[in-house]
């Protein structure tokens, strides 16, 4: 699980480059900005994994499932 | 909802819309090369505050204002408006110090190496190749594990505080406030601080930009720094658009003069060009933004990034008060010994911040 909530750029990004680069596809990355969120799950794409996003309160936990 | 600002297109749309309000602004009055140049403009607004004496750059410049002001609007309708803070502020504080020293040893930010480039100035070459140099260390450290540590949301009256500073520059800029006879607040006469677009117009178009930056996290430095470390061309492409749209809006307004000799408000000797941007490009990847960024977030309630640009404000003061800053002339006294020892300290402050974990 990769908390990167209060981290500025590029940090978010780098943790879970990271995680991909060690070979999990299936994580748990939690934000509180847009920003984060935006980069990552670009990053995610790029890298063809699926993902699902729950909102709680400020915090955006995103569930990495996998390959595509 | 989704965000267009923040779609690849997006983005390009945002950088072709700043290139050509930066030529647009020249063309209206603001100095040459110079449309846009958040280094600079926050020069003028400490010499407009009477932290700096030099009379020809002092004027409270819209654009920082609108900057700021655009991005708190927008982040406020869209919810990201949030304040937080306490990542490392009084390191922030001096990297921003240290990041307009480098920038006013080149005499330009980040932005102004980009319109400069697009206005002709070759000298502008070896400051983006020093921006490129400062990015890769800043890279060398983050992938050690550098990191300013965590910010936490704090009361909402943080996230209003540096707005309301915006918008006290700004009622000073229009009732021309004077607290002791001649000043401050200052006026340049002659010089560039004379040299400006209409206050509206200025303001407008800073407002804009804000509002269209903070949707689609526009950042120079950052453009480099992904470009080089994940191989992200997002943030790139809309810098690489505004650097084209700037280039043909020259040609456009008759505001392209190739050549390396005479350029406006810019010096040649290459190796402090070179050095001046490493400095800066080091201390805003290790700050982890460009100057333009740091305003976009301080206008979103972060308080770390206002006090970035608190730092380059104070800088700049500083810069030209110990004769650290150039001139068209050349290189300060001190410049060099400036550039060297804030060199030093981006060195110290990456290795000092290291997590044990590397990335």
């Amino acid at each position: 699980m990769i908390d990167a909530r209060g981290l500025s750029c590029p940090q978010p990004v780098l943790l879970v480059q990271k995680a991909i680069e060690e070979g999990q596809k299936s994580f748990e990355v939690i934000v509180n900005s847009g920003v984060a969120k935006e980069n990552i799950l670009r990053l995610l794409k790029k890298h063809g994994l699926k993902w699902s996003c729950v909102e709680e309160g400020t915090d955006t936990y995103i569930h990495v499932t996998g390959k595509s | 909802m989704v965000n267009f600002f923040s779609t690849r297109w997006g983005i390009i749309t945002v950088g072709i819309f700043i290139g050509s309000v930066a030529s647009l602004l020249q063309y209206l009055g603001n100095p040459p090369n110079m449309g846009i140049c958040v280094a600079c403009m926050e020069r003028d607004i400490a010499g407009a505050l009477g932290l700096h004496r030099i009379d020809v750059v002092q004027y409270i410049r819209p654009e920082i204002i609108g900057f700021v002001l655009g991005s708190f609007l927008v982040s406020s309708i869209y919810r990201e408006n949030k304040a937080r803070g306490g990542s490392s502020p009084l390191i922030r504080f001096f990297l921003g110090v240290f990041a307009m020293i480098g920038a006013l040893v080149f005499l330009g930010c980040p932005w102004r190496a980009l319109l400069r480039l697009a206005g002709g100035d070759g000298n502008a070459i070896l400051g983006i190749l020093g921006l490129v140099a400062g990015v890769f260390a800043g890279i060398f450290f983050l992938k050690r594990g550098y990191n300013l540590g965590r910010s936490s949301p704090q009361r909402p009256f943080n996230a209003w505080l540096f707005p309301l500073f915006m918008v006290v520059l700004f009622l000073l800029l229009v009732f021309r406030i004077e607290f002791i006879p001649g000043g401050p607040i200052f006026f340049s006469v002659k010089g560039p601080g004379a040299q400006h677009a209409n206050l509206w117009i200025s303001l407008g178009a800073g407002l804009l930009i804000g509002i269209m930056a903070q949707r689609s996290r526009f950042c120079t430095m950052g453009a480099l720094r992904d470009a080089i470390l994940i191989r992200d061309f997002h943030l790139l492409s809309g810098v690489i658009a505004l650097l084209i749209t700037a280039f043909l809006a020259n040609l456009a307004f008759g505001q392209f003069h190739p050549g390396f000799s005479g350029q406006p408000i810019a010096h040649t000797d290459q190796i402090w060009n070179f050095w001046g941007m490493t400095l800066s490009g080091l201390a805003f990847t290790l700050a982890g933004g460009c100057p333009g960024r740091q305003l976009f977030l301080a206008g979103e309630g972060d308080t770390d990034a206002a006090i970035f640009a608190l730092g380059m404000i104070v800088g700049a003061a500083v810069a030209h008060n110990f004769a650290f800053a150039s001139s068209p002339k050349g290189v300060g006294t001190f410049g060099p010994w400036a550039v060297i020892v804030g060199l030093v300290f981006c060195v110290a402050v990456g290795f000092a911040m290291q997590e044990r974990e590397r990335v």
